[in-house]
């Protein structure tokens, strides 16, 4: 990695904040292009609705009025699960890319999604019944135990971690863990069950997981905006880091738990959906610098915007059936992914 | 060095003799269960009908298929590492099963019925399927992680994992249109079990080795001499380019038509030619034919596990294939780069 480069720029960019402006602009359109989006996303689907209906169900709701109860509860419930698990999968890979100073990590690629989906399986076939609450509990821990496994064999190896073979590992891990998810599945019958949290979506999400999903990611959003500042100093080189004064343990220790407690929330709603971790992050950085202060809540926006729009194209690609938004995303994730490869992860 | 290497002649037929028990254990593993000397009997043609149906309609075309699938992924890999002087190449890790694989759930979803696999046309077609399948997605890998005229082995891994995401959602997106019936088809066979096993397919698939193998070992030398290094062959008098051609597409050829049949199994690839290479050191010429017996062993072995680990449930060949082979993956990474 060119390291002297990086670090010039990332300096430059700490003390002249021209980007400000740009990052500004780039939130403020993607606020508006978000509720638009949610607005979209409400109108169509299977059921046509009128955008009057949408609006009455808001400002003037009626029990008995169909339409209104389908915005409510169907609705209403997906595109802000979408636009939640968008930006959680963004902001992750966001930190993960920053701590790393490897712009190949994100949630699916280091086997994180691979870990939480694991420990789903386990979950959904020894304690059957279990509660939307346990659920994430083990997806929480699934994350971690993913994240660990990886990390821990890529610096395991000899010559120690670097971007390619982070990916290696993850790719390895995942097809483990993978499939043992698969195995049982099979063997406890409940294969339909699991290859819903494989093929990641958020069609079938209950206002309920919502309410419950919202703390978590709100805090984990938080969480990841009061450390940007210590992300962009981490991201200019461990020694750098510490010469300047920064506990980096702790930012990391810190940096890692925002992860899983996004990762975590994320896939215990809405299943393995690859590859939006990476490539937001990655045009939040084109568009705003290297200064992380800008570049997670831009990537918190855009991430939102991504999948909500997947999940919109989704819905429209083969109506009435539903494409699963994961596939959609990896449709648009795979070329970057080719022309980051490409470059073997130099960024 | 050469002494410490286990006799080259002992060791395969050990394997072969291993691959026998294996498969009189196979034979009598199972849902219904045989015993010893029925199977006898019914080999030597004196068992009850019941017997021979289950042994001579399913037991022994899926213990042929095993072997045969077997042979030539993991023959397959052996070529890849070797041309590519890359330790970690593998069909299934490059992404040329997934690109067969979406060729074929294409396939099925086109031509769709129920009785997408039974007539007699398409088990002959479906290995063509897939084989264009597997060709076109090793071009694209080829030329994607060609860059300024040499490819090294790092990005050729990034792109194979890049083309397995691109592929499995393909594969995804069609599975979702397809008819429950296909779709519980087609899922099945993505996961790698042997599944289709019946005489069929055995005679669609036994050509295409019998044609590929004997060449592969034919150009063991060359292969050998590859390793030297692309100026050290040049010198020998060896046309690099067009021998690398002609080995990459017998490798790609013998993991399409495998995949056409015996569906997605990872990791096969690298565990044989790796296991192979520890015990008779890298000459092709005693690799390649032992790394095809190991092979046969592997999936025959694995392919009997799932059978009988979760019975009466089936463990798809696949799927115990890679709980295997992923931790030997991860230690192969861990040593080697």
């Amino acid at each position: 990695m060119d390291s002297t480069i990086h670090t010039k720029t990332t300096s430059e960019s700490l003390h002249k904040s021209k980007n400000r402006w740009i990052a500004l602009i780039v939130l403020f359109i993607g606020i508006i292009g978000l509720f638009l989006s949610v607005v979209i996303s409400i109108r169509f689907g299977a059921a046509d609705l009128s955008y009057r209906d949408v609006l009455g169900a808001f400002f003037a709701f009626e029990e008995d009025n169909q339409a209104h109860v389908i915005v409510r509860e169907l609705r209403l419930p997906r595109a802000v699960a979408a636009i939640l698990v968008g930006s959680a999968l963004a902001v992750s890979g966001a930190i993960m890319q920053g701590m790393t100073r490897n712009p190949l990590a994100s949630p699916s690629i280091m086997g994180v999604t691979a870990g939480s989906s694991f420990l789903i399986a386990i979950a959904l076939a020894f304690l059957p019944g279990i509660s939307y609450f346990g659920l994430s509990i083990f997806s929480f821990i699934g994350s971690g135990l993913g994240a660990c496994l990886v990390f821990g064999i890529s610096s395991l190896s000899r010559g120690g971690m670097t971007p390619v073979k982070l990916a290696l590992a993850g790719s390895a891990i995942t097809s483990l863990l993978t499939s043992l998810s698969t195995a049982i599945g099979i063997k406890f019958n409940i294969a339909k069950d699991i290859s819903y949290f494989f093929a990641g979506g958020v069609s079938a999400v209950q206002p309920t997981q919502v309410h419950f999903l919202l703390p978590f990611v709100i805090s984990g959003l938080l969480l990841a905006i009061l450390l940007s500042r210590s992300i962009t100093v981490l991201n200019l080189g461990e020694e750098a880091a510490k010469s300047l004064g920064q506990n980096t343990n702790v930012v990391k220790f810190l940096g890692a738990v925002t992860v899983l407690l996004l990762t975590g929330a994320a896939v215990s709603i809405a299943g393995v959906i690859g590859f939006v971790g990476l490539i937001v992050p990655h045009i939040a950085r084109f568009l705003v610098g290297t200064d992380y202060r800008w570049i997670i809540p831009c990537s918190a926006v855009l991430g939102g915007i991504l999948l909500i729009a997947a999940d919109i194209v989704g819905r429209m690609v083969n109506a009435p059936f539903e494409t699963p938004v994961g596939a959609i995303t990896a449709v648009v994730g795979v070329p970057f992914f080719l022309y980051l490869a490409r470059k073997e992860g130099r960024v | 060095m050469s002494k410490r290497l286990i006799n080259f002649k002992t060791l395969f037929f050990s394997t072969i003799f291993f691959i026998i028990i294996t498969a009189i254990i196979s034979i009598n593993a199972g849902y219904i269960q045989i015993p010893l000397h029925e199977v006898i009997a019914a080999l030597l043609g004196n068992g009850t009908d019941q017997n021979e149906l289950t042994i001579f309609q399913f037991r022994l075309p899926r213990i042929f298929m095993a072997l045969l699938v077997g042979m030539g992924i993991s023959l397959s890999g052996a070529i890849l590492q070797g041309v590519t002087q890359n330790p970690l190449a593998d069909p299934g890790i490059l992404g040329i099963n997934s690109g067969a694989g979406f060729a074929v759930v294409l396939y099925m979803f086109f031509f769709q019925g129920a009785s997408f696999l039974n007539g007699w046309a398409s088990v002959y077609v479906l290995p063509i399927t897939a084989l264009a399948g597997a060709f076109l997605t090793a071009v694209l890998i080829y030329f994607l992680s060609r860059k300024n005229g040499h490819i090294t082995p790092i990005r050729l891994l990034l792109m194979g994992i890049g083309m397995n995401g691109a592929f499995n959602a393909g594969i995804l997106i069609f599975q979702m249109k397809m008819e429950p019936n296909d779709f519980t088809r087609a899922l099945t066979w993505l996961s790698g079990a042997i599944w289709g096993a019946n005489w069929n397919y055995v005679w669609a698939l036994l050509p295409w080795l019998l044609i590929l193998i004997p060449i592969a070992i034919y150009k063991s030398k060359v292969l050998d001499i590859l390793l030297l290094g692309d100026s050290t062959a040049t010198g020998v008098g060896i046309n690099v380019a067009r021998e690398r051609k002609i080995l990459l597409i017998i490798a790609v050829t013998l993991a399409g038509v495998c995949v056409a049949v015996g569906g997605g199994i990872t990791f096969l690839g690298l565990l044989a030619p790796h296991i192979t290479r520890q015990l008779v050191g890298p000459k092709h010429s005693k690799c390649l034919p032992l790394t095809a017996a190991l092979g046969s062993f592997i999936l025959l072995a694995a392919d009997t596990l799932g059978r009988v680990v979760m019975a009466p449930s089936e463990l798809p060949v696949g799927i115990v294939v890679s709980i295997l082979g992923a931790p030997y993956f991860i230690y192969l990474l861990i040593k080697s780069i």
